[in-house]
């Protein structure tokens, strides 16, 4: 099943030419605009349907680990018939803001972030009650490369 | 760099992303009770200051067709690690490489590296080729591909108590 979102050229210089140094002004989206040779409400509509088909998340900041808080990565080794009730747990914590399954005996990875060290070791601690399953707890220790977004190859 | 209090809350109520306005930033201090100019000022100040790596468009990958991606770990004598990180960091298709602790005898691997293709094929191959780049045949290995996402947003790194007194924006 092909589900690749169809884009035109304009949804496409949106998704990737805006990936960093998002504009700092009062009108951003005009900034955009001018640099696309469109109108602002243009870019607005157009970013409102991306979002609102899944293509993007959201405009906003990645900010450099431990630098406004603290997070972990953390991985949970689910039997598959609980996997869904699992998955369903973690994901209702507002500190977790990923959370995948993975192919592995570790098949439940998801990040905690909050504002320090014991919050997060807080909420890890929780998760291992309320589930039965004892998390590894993986936080950065060296950051070799964060992300920085991604260039989209188009075809 | 120490954040101040108004830095977190910002960081806290920017989590969902901007609202697609025309003045997004006046909605943002709209919302906090401040004013337009503090908002640009200060996430000026956090994106200099480098606690803001990267401000802009955050896609969704596999709504884009790349529907594989692959957390790829390694286990790196501590004394390569560094060298390693730094060669797979500089890889045009890793979007993220750190070193993590091992957790012995369940977790053997301290080097993550996140990469992303088209296809698993695609991304097998890149695997291989990451680990050629960096100097790591041989090394005890996993790959992890992604198979479901059940939760994917901006991270919460501010004062929740205090993102929680500010209402919602509208829309």
């Amino acid at each position: 099943m092909d589900t690749t979102l169809p884009c035109d050229a304009l949804d496409r210089r949106l998704l990737d030419d805006f990936q960093r140094g998002f504009p700092l002004s009062a009108r951003p989206f005009a900034v955009l605009a001018d640099r696309l040779g469109v109108d602002e409400d243009t870019v607005i509509e157009r970013l409102q349907r991306l979002q609102a088909k899944g293509a993007v998340s959201r405009i906003g900041a990645v900010v450099a680990p431990h630098s406004a808080g603290w997070s972990t990565l953390a991985a949970l080794a689910v039997p598959d018939d609980r996997l869904e009730a699992v998955a369903e747990i973690v994901s209702d914590y507002p500190e977790v803001n990923h959370n995948y399954e993975r192919e592995h005996r570790f098949n439940l990875w998801f990040v905690v972030t909050a504002e320090d060290a014991q919050s997060v070791r807080s909420v890890l601690a929780d998760i291992a009650r309320r589930t039965g399953l004892q998390p590894l707890d993986l936080p950065l220790l060296e950051p070799f490369h964060i992300d920085l977004g991604f260039p989209l190859q188009w075809r | 760099m120490a954040l101040s209090d108004r830095d977190r809350l910002l960081l806290a109520v920017l989590r969902d992303g901007l609202p697609l306005v025309a003045r997004p930033y006046a909605a943002i201090a709209e919302r906090l009770g401040w004013s337009e100019e503090e908002v640009l000022t200060r996430l000026g100040r956090l994106v200099e200051d480098q606690v803001i790596r990267r401000f802009g468009v955050v896609v969704r990958h596999r709504e884009l067709g790349y529907r594989a991606n692959a957390m790829t770990v390694w286990d790196v004598p501590d004394d390569a690690v560094g060298e390693a990180g730094r060669r797979l960091a500089a890889l045009d298709f890793v979007t993220l490489c750190y070193r993590r602790p091992r957790r012995l005898p369940d977790w053997p691997y301290n080097l993550f590296a996140m990469i992303h293709g088209r296809d698993r094929a695609v991304v097998e191959e890149l695997v291989e080729q990451a680990t050629e780049a960096a100097g790591l045949a041989g090394r005890p290995r996993a790959v992890l591909f992604s198979r479901r996402r059940f939760k994917q947003r901006g991270a919460d790194y501010g004062r929740r108590d205090a993102a929680r007194q500010v209402p919602a924006l509208a829309g």
